[in-house]
């Protein structure tokens, strides 16, 4: 049976600990708000660019642009979004399963990832996969300015030809509570919007056309890069507020658990210290009732 | 017809602008245009520069770096990935800038690949420094 001392050991440990859950916990409210607005904030932008796309394609034939054409092979790029760091539940964990779900399911295709996230490079490290760059997520806020690189990165790859496909994998946020990973496929670029618009023109035909300048296709394929960066900017966002809520949901359970633990430790406590308290009392009146006698 | 139009210039971070304008006038890609109420759809790309606009008296003036402008009759909308008012630009880190970029384009010939980069930079410092010298 444990000492007294020995839990009282224990009791100051957990509730170090519980302070430690409960502050980032609280850092990672303050960061979840943050990230949420800038979803927010993020969003006209990305809804206009879209509607300038769709507006454009309908009227241009999707196949001009090599962005939109797909090629039909079967080289997969696939960039997959985890966080640097651990202690936020199944966040990484559910990531990696979904990734790995992925690539059983195109065992013979070749596919290369992108890896963004030190959660996802240790978990490759040992693998035998083709890894074609990564890199940490890094803190702070993600920048436009990191999401057009690798947006750039993918597009010249898929202008090469050395990927047909290209796939992002990143948690959706939908509240602190649920993050659902999403595959998403970047490259190339469907318009399922563009059929849309097309039927709208058809109905409103007496709408004034679009001058452009320089031109119609230029502004388009100018545009489409945009759409990809913008569509990797988003998945960004999303990651980045995911692994905050997640990190806050998982911190305060572990909050819980720490206050239950030090409620049932301190009963235990107790418990000893009164047993300890009886038993001297007994052998006191025992010693004084032989004295007595 | 109103003689006001809707202006709003949107960034990745934020909707910097929202306002009902008189008049605006934007660094198209084939050079500058104006733009009035009733004006007829146009989409156009932006050069790095400056864009500014009137209500009444009142004008204002913004740096925007590259992007599009989508011209309705009754709206406008600026999308570009920098935008920044006067009060928000640093004197000191734009003249850096284009120190820099006119460092960089020196050694740089039109096909390398950082060229556009950073001609795109120079003039974005450059409509900065303009958009500051006016605020004040």
């Amino acid at each position: 049976m444990a000492s007294l001392k020995d839990i009282k050991r224990r009791i100051k440990s957990v509730k170090n600990t519980q302070q430690i859950t409960k502050a980032m916990k609280m850092v990672s409210a303050a960061k979840l708000k943050k990230a949420q607005d800038e979803i927010v904030a993020a969003r006209p932008y990305a809804e206009k660019l879209l509607g300038l796309i769709s507006s454009l394609a309908a009227k241009t034939s999707p196949e001009s642009h090599p962005l939109l054409a797909g090629t039909g092979g079967a080289k997969t790029g696939v960039v997959l979004i985890t966080s640097d760091r651990g202690l936020c539940g199944s966040f990484n964990t559910v990531l990696l399963r979904t990734i790995e779900r992925f690539l059983k399911e195109r065992n013979d295709s070749d596919v290369s990832l992108y890896l963004i996230g030190k959660r996802s490079m240790e978990h490759f490290k040992r693998r035998q996969i083709n890894i074609a760059s990564s890199r940490a997520f890094g803190s702070g806020r993600p920048s436009y300015s990191q999401a057009a690189e690798m947006a750039r990165t993918l597009t010249d790859a898929f202008l090469k030809g050395e990927l047909d496909e290209v796939y992002i994998i990143y948690s959706k946020f939908q509240s602190a509570l649920t993050q659902t990973p999403v595959a998403q496929k970047l490259l190339p670029i469907s318009t399922p919007k563009a059929e849309e618009g097309k039927h709208e023109e058809k109905q409103d035909e007496i709408q004034v056309e679009f001058l452009f300048e320089p031109s119609g296709d230029e502004v388009l394929s100018s545009l489409l890069p945009k759409y990809v960066e913008v569509q990797a900017f988003r998945a960004l966002l999303e990651s980045s507020a995911s692994e905050h809520g997640a990190r806050m949901t998982s911190m305060d359970s572990a909050s819980k658990n720490a206050s239950q633990m030090i409620s049932g430790l301190t009963l235990k406590y107790n418990r000893i210290r009164q047993a300890a308290i009886t038993k001297e009392l007994m052998e006191i009146i025992g010693g004084a009732e032989a004295l007595k006698g | 017809m109103a003689d006001t139009f809707l202006l709003e210039i949107v960034t990745p971070y934020r909707r910097l602008l929202s306002k009902e304008v008189d008049e605006i006038t934007a660094p198209g890609w084939l050079g500058e245009f104006g733009v009035l109420a009733g004006h007829t759809q146009y989409l156009t790309l932006l050069k790095a520069g400056e864009l500014t606009y009137k209500k009444g008296s009142e004008t204002g003036s913004i740096a925007v770096g590259r992007g599009y402008a989508e011209v309705l009759p009754d709206k406008t909308t600026i999308l570009v990935e920098n935008a920044e008012t006067a009060n928000e630009i640093d004197m000191e880190t734009a003249k850096t800038i284009v120190a820099k970029a006119e460092d960089a384009l020196k050694t740089l010939s039109p096909e390398d690949a950082d060229y556009a980069k950073t001609v795109e930079s120079f003039e974005l410092a450059q409509a900065r420094i303009k958009v500051k010298e006016k605020g004040r």
